[in-house]
This record gives C-alpha cells, structure tokens and sequence, in this order.
C-alpha cells in the first residue's frame, strides 16, 4: 500500500490553511504549549508526533477551540484559518467547529442508530432539504468513511454495535458529512488493530484531495506512512516542523533525531 | 506467620509446594470461612429485613382490610309525600329545606315495617333502639338519594343504608357480646337482633366503594369516612409538584451541571442543595406557613399551598439525581457533539438529556413519591382541617380546602372510636398502593428510555 512513503512525496509548498503564532496554553499554572509557531498546509496531511503528554492533543484541540470547553484552560496568541483569527471574540466557536471537524482518540458514536450518527451534523447545520438529499449526504459520507458497504443493509443499526475500527470510521465518516475544511485526528488509531489502522490509513490518504489533516499519532512508522508534513512537539514546545521525509531522514534538531530513533519518549 | 516470612522454614517448605489441588490449605480454609461468615451475616440482614417488611405489612393488611368492606342493611323505605313534600308541589327548593332530622323517622318506620314483613320481632327492643343499627349517616344517604330525583317521593324504594359503626364491627370481630355490655353505644340485645337482621338476608356486608370516594366523616360516624377528599387533595399536590418541581429541578440541574461556571458562588448553592435535602421536613411546614400564607395570603388547607410546600421538599431529590444521572453520562459524548459542530445546548439536549433520562425520572420519581407519603409539614399549613366538601374541578380546586392522605390517617389515628384504627390502617393500604404504582411507573418508563444501546 505504502510501498516507499518517503519518495514519492511531492514538495510543492500549498496555500496555508491554519497559522499559529506565539501560541500559549496553560491548564491553570501549567504551561502546556510554549510559543508554538506552525503554519497547517491546505490538502496536505500534518503529522504531530512527541512523546506522551508534550501537547500533541492541547495545541491539536486550539485549532478547533475544542479547549474552551475545559474551565482551567487558557490559549494566548494567534491562530488563523484561512487569515481569520479564530480567537476574535466575534467568532461563535460553533461556527468554527462546523469548518474544523474533530475525530476523537477513542471512537465515540452517539448512542444512536449508524443513519442518525452521520445525519446529525448535517441536520443541525441544515443542510439538506428534504429526506432524500439527507440520505445521499449520508451515503456520500459514509462511503467517504469507507464504511459503506459494511453497514449499508443495516443502518439502523445502533452505533455503538460496531467494531472498534467500524467504529472509528464511523466517527470519521461523520466528521466528514458535514463538509469541514479542516480534520483534525486525535491518535485515531490507537485502539484499532492493524487492519483497521490500514483501513483508515488509507482513508486519511484519500481525505487529503479535499481536507486539510491534522493527525496526532503515537506511531512514527504511521506518520511517515500517511504525512507530508511533520511536526514534532516536545515538553511544550515546537521543536521541529517540516516535510516528513526531512524529518525521518535528516532531523536538524538532536532532540528529533532521539525521539525519532527511538532514545526518548 | 507465614512461611514466607520465616527464612529458618524455607528448606522445609521446598517439598511442600507441590501440594495437592485437592487439598485446602491453611490459608484457604480460613478465607473460606471469612467468606461463608461474610455471606451468613448478608443473608440474615436480608432476612431480618424481608421479616421486618412482612411483618409490617401483614399488621396493615390485618387491620385495615375489612375497611374495604362494610355492613348495610336493606330496608323497604317509604318515602311519605307528607313528611318530604308537605306542599305536593315536588318543587326540589321547597324539599331541600327538609333536613336529615326529617328523613331519620322514615328510616326507622321502614326498618320496623321490614323487619316485621320478614317476621323479625323486635324482642323487647325499642323502635327507637332498633334504629339505632342503622347509621347516623344513613339519613343523609336517603337524603342525597331523594334529592337526586324528588319524583320517586311517594314510592316505596329498597335502599341499602349503612350500618352502624359497633355493628360493623361485631361483624368485623372487633364488638363481642362482652364489651357490648360495657358500651353505652350498644347493647347485646341490639347485636342479637343485629345476627337475626343477619340470618334473614336484611344485613350483608359487601365491598365498600364509598371508602374510595366519600369524604370523612365525624368522630361518631366512621362506618362513613371515606378517602374521597383525601385522595383527591393528594392528587392537586402531585400535580403541583410534579408540574413545578420537574421543570424547575430539571433546569436548574442543567444549569448547574453543564452551563454554570465552576467558582465559589455555584459551589455554595451546590452545597446549599445538597444541605436542603436534608433539612427536617417540618421546617418546610413553618416556611409554607410564613410565606404562602401568611405572607403570600394563600388559602390555608389548599393544596396549592400544599404542593408548594411539597415542591420545594422535593425540588433537592430531584436536582441531586438529575445531576447525578447527568454526570454520569460520559463526556466522549459531549465532545462527539460539540465536534460536528453542534452548540453547548444542542449536544446537552439532543445528546446527553436523552441519556439522562432514566435516571432523572426515577428521581422525580422517587422525589414524588416522598412528598406523596409527607405528613408534618403539611400538619402545619392547616391541612389537617376537617374537610367534608370535595374540593371543585382544577384550577379552583387548588385553592380550596382539601385534606390528604397521609394527614387522613394521622388524623383518624388521634380519634376515640376503635374503628378508625381499621379506617386508618385501610388509608395505609390505599396510600402503599399508590406509592408501589408510583415505583411501577418509574420502572415501566426506565425501561422505555433505557435504549442506551
Ligand atoms: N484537562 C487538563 N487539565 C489539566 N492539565 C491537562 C489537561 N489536559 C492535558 N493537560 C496537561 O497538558 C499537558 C499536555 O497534555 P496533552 O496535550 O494531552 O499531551 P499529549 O496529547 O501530547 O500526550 C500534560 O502535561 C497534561 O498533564
Ligand atoms: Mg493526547
């Protein structure tokens, strides 16, 4: 599937879909994300990678404000989507979260049947008129899913009924449903076995002709599989971001290269 | 204390572990044991408790059972135009001015006749004594049964009248000929006539509606007293309650839980919460009292005032299992929500409410039914009152004096006469059914909702 990640990488520089500068977060007193500065490619997927507890999820969780929804939690600095800052006290981070879609560590479908998983998105932001236009968005995404044939005959079918992986490409077939520009994958495959993690590997390929990806992963091996870009995040910081292949194979910072071959995290 | 621990045992134990599997050691056995004495000890508790539960029931059961049926006699009444409508006219304002006093000698003429018809002689007894088998309230029966249709005056009707109170209860075993002697409300002679009434089919016991619907009635009548009004003002309560208490416990759960910023001020009402389910049950009593009444001006012995008191005794139940069952609901949920895109309010109503919802009702539920079975505070906002008038068809009937069930059986339980003890334990009965259809009812609609797949 994934024959030579590292070559046939294309190094194009895109339109930049998310800048962050100056990027703090605090969780009260702790000083979780120091001074990150990155700019997100558009139709490009974005690996982070560090070890456990440098910020991978916080600073993945600023781009789409999820971290509002913590009580001790606080981002300073810029982010911007498509220029806008998402921080303006004139966004509705509602609004934000329609455009930058969010899949979760562990699969979470609501406790619903597999039809109502994906239409709910969609249904909220209105956009379908009528039954037959919501079903086709619910095709359309879960085929998007790549899930679609394994459930079309039973979409009635609780959710929460599924395999673990099914599961996760549920969740990402109803990320996708609603139209985000951004996805954003928070360790989508750490409870999924090989197979599944293939499955949405190669779905995450696939999302990168239209989305912008941000994939947090624990794996090395599945960033250099799936990523263009790399970003590696230690204690906070941003230590190292640049095109995966550079990364794996010639990492400028002595901290990368430990991390990546294996001496810390 | 172990071989373990004692280093001289070591080549000693080498041998022995290879032990048998079919062997118990030491150390087994005595977990064993701890485990069997453990599980005899439940198993009392639970013994002792079911014990305790039978034995309450099976006393309540005892005693008030036979208040579901009651004693009538059947006589032949001839409802004479010249006592009820000395005018002829069968103007219903103009025999409305005839009071009981009126109806009470045609009773007793028609038992005479009956009894002579079927060849039941008095036996020294007077007229007078004889009538007084048939019930004070009886009057008042024929008077209601007149009233409802003035052209049956000049008929004779066969009327079920009730029964008085000492001959229910030599029917019902709680009169015996002995203390019959002894009472200045009875006398022998009149129970043998009683079992003569009996043996010629006059006298029957049968199944007691008028217990369900009748209101009370005096401390000389308890063959009367029914649960009618008492039923009736529990119910304007419940819906009180559960029409304010619901919304308000449900909202303010909500609030609490999902929207309120964690700081000091919701911490003191989180407290303050938590601290008023337990405040004593009176105290509500003296709050309803200041305020809705003598401040607010509200009715006293309304059920209105009732379910406001109620209310607030039950809005902490509610609140406190709302918030539970909302907090049990896993924030993957929320987050799954809030990354399509959906609002704060929209994932806690489309998403989490749902799944709250078996538990906030059960706690609704559960609140309901306390404030069902709540007698003191409601001792004190007057509903312990003497009420014969049914209250009228909501909304007025909330203003109006009612009584209510758990007061019904205090209050009969404080009267002299014997048989209010059966009226009480048979409104005990009533109340504990209500109480296990409320308990069904929570059960029935957890099930429906608990399609938490
Ligand atoms: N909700 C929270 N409250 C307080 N501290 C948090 C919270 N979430 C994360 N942190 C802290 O922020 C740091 C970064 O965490 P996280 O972003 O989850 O790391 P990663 O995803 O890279 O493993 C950790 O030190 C963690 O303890
Ligand atoms: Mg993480």
């Amino acid at each position: 599937m994934y024959d030579n990640p590292l070559t046939k990488r294309d190094a194009v520089t895109k339109e930049v879909k998310i800048s962050a500068r100056g990027c703090q977060v605090y969780y009260g007193d702790t000083h979780a994300i120091k001074d990150v500065d990155v700019d997100i490619e558009d139709k490009t997927v974005t690996a982070f990678i560090g070890p456990s507890g440098c910020g991978k999820s916080t600073f993945l969780r600023c781009l789409n404000r999820m971290n509002d929804t913590i009580d001790v939690c606080r981002v300073e600095g810029d982010i911007r989507l498509d220029g806008e800052d998402i921080y303006d006290p004139k966004v509705d981070p509602v609004q934000l979260r329609a455009k930058v879609g969010m899949v979760f560590q562990k699969p979470n479908p609501f406790p619903k049947s597999i039809y109502d998983n994906v239409a709910y998105g969609p249904k909220i932001h209105g956009m379908s008129r009528n039954k037959a236009e919501l079903d086709e968005i619910v095709e359309r995404a879960l085929r998007r899913g790549a899930i679609w044939d394994e459930v079309k005959d039973r979409l009635d079918a609780p959710g929460t009924g599924l395999s673990g992986g099914q599961q996760q490409r549920l969740c990402i077939a109803r990320a996708v449903a609603t139209e985000p520009e951004v996805l954003l994958m928070d360790e989508p495959c750490s409870a999924l076995d090989p197979i599944a993690t293939a499955q949405v590997e190669e779905l995450i390929d696939e999302l990168r002709e239209q989305y912008s990806v941000v994939i947090v992963t624990h794996s090395m091996q599945q960033a250099a599989r799936v990523s263009q870009k790399t970003a590696f995040f230690h204690l906070g910081n941003l230590v190292e971001y640049g095109e995966t292949g550079q990364i794996f194979t010639n990492p400028q910072d002595p901290r990368t290269e430990s991390y990546i071959t294996g001496r810390i995290g | 204390m172990t071989d373990a621990t004692d280093p001289s045992a070591q080549p000693a134990a080498a041998p022995q572990r290879r032990s048998s599997l079919l062997q118990l050691d030491e150390r087994t056995r005595r977990r064993n044991a701890a485990e069997a004495r453990f599980r005899l000890m439940g198993l009392i508790a639970v013994t002792i408790g079911i014990l305790a539960v039978i034995g309450l029931i099976s006393s309540i059961l005892f005693n008030g059972a036979s208040s579901f049926r009651q004693t009538f006699i059947t006589l032949d009444v001839y409802l004479d135009p010249a006592k009820l409508d000395k005018a002829g006219t069968r103007d219903p304002e103009a025999i409305s001015k005839v009071t009981t006093f009126g109806y009470a000698p045609l009773l007793q003429k028609g038992l005479v006749d009956t009894m002579a018809a079927q060849g039941i002689a008095l036996d020294g007894l007077t007229a007078k004594q004889a009538a007084e088998l048939i019930s004070k309230e009886a009057p008042a029966q024929l008077r209601r049964y007149v009233m409802a249709d003035v052209s049956r005056i000049g008929q004779t009707v066969t009327f079920d009248v009730l029964a008085a109170g000492r001959i229910d209860g030599y029917f019902k075993g709680r009169v015996t000929m002995e203390s019959a002697a002894l009472d200045r409300n009875v006398s022998p002679e009149q129970l043998m006539l009683a079992d003569r009434l009996k043996e010629a089919g006059m006298l029957r016991t049968k199944f007691n509606l008028d217990f369900f619907t009748a209101p009370d009635a005096s401390d000389t009548r308890p063959e009367a007293a029914g649960l009618g009004v008492a039923i009736l003002g529990s119910a304007y309560m419940m819906l009180v309650v559960l029409v304010l208490a619901l919304p308000l416990g449900v909202a303010a759960s909500i609030y609490l839980e999902e929207f309120a910023p964690k700081n000091r001020f919701t911490d003191l009402i989180e407290v303050n919460i938590s601290n008023l389910a337990a405040v004593p049950s009176i105290v509500f009593g003296i709050l309803g009292l200041a305020v809705f009444i003598n401040f607010a001006g509200l009715p006293q012995s309304a059920p209105i005032v009732g379910g406001l008191v109620l209310t607030l005794m039950t809005l902490p139940t509610i609140i406190i299992a709302t918030r539970a069952s909302l907090k049990a609901v896993p924030p993957s949920i929320r987050d799954a929500a809030l990354g399509v895109g959906a609002s704060k309010m929209q994932s806690v109503f489309h998403h989490v409410l749902p799944l709250a919802m078996p538990g906030i009702l059960t706690g609704t539920i559960i609140g309901l039914a306390q404030a069902l079975g709540e007698t003191a505070p409601l001792l004190l906002i007057g509903m312990v009152a003497f009420v014969r008038e049914y209250p009228s068809g909501p909304p007025d009937g909330f203003f109006e004096p009612a009584a209510a069930l758990p007061v019904q059986v205090y209050n009969w339980t404080q009267r002299g006469d014997p048989a209010f003890v059966e009226r009480a334990s048979g409104a005990i009965i009533v109340l504990l059914v209500f109480l296990v259809i409320m308990n069904a009812i929570a059960i029935i609609l957890r099930r429906r909702f608990e399609r938490r797949w």
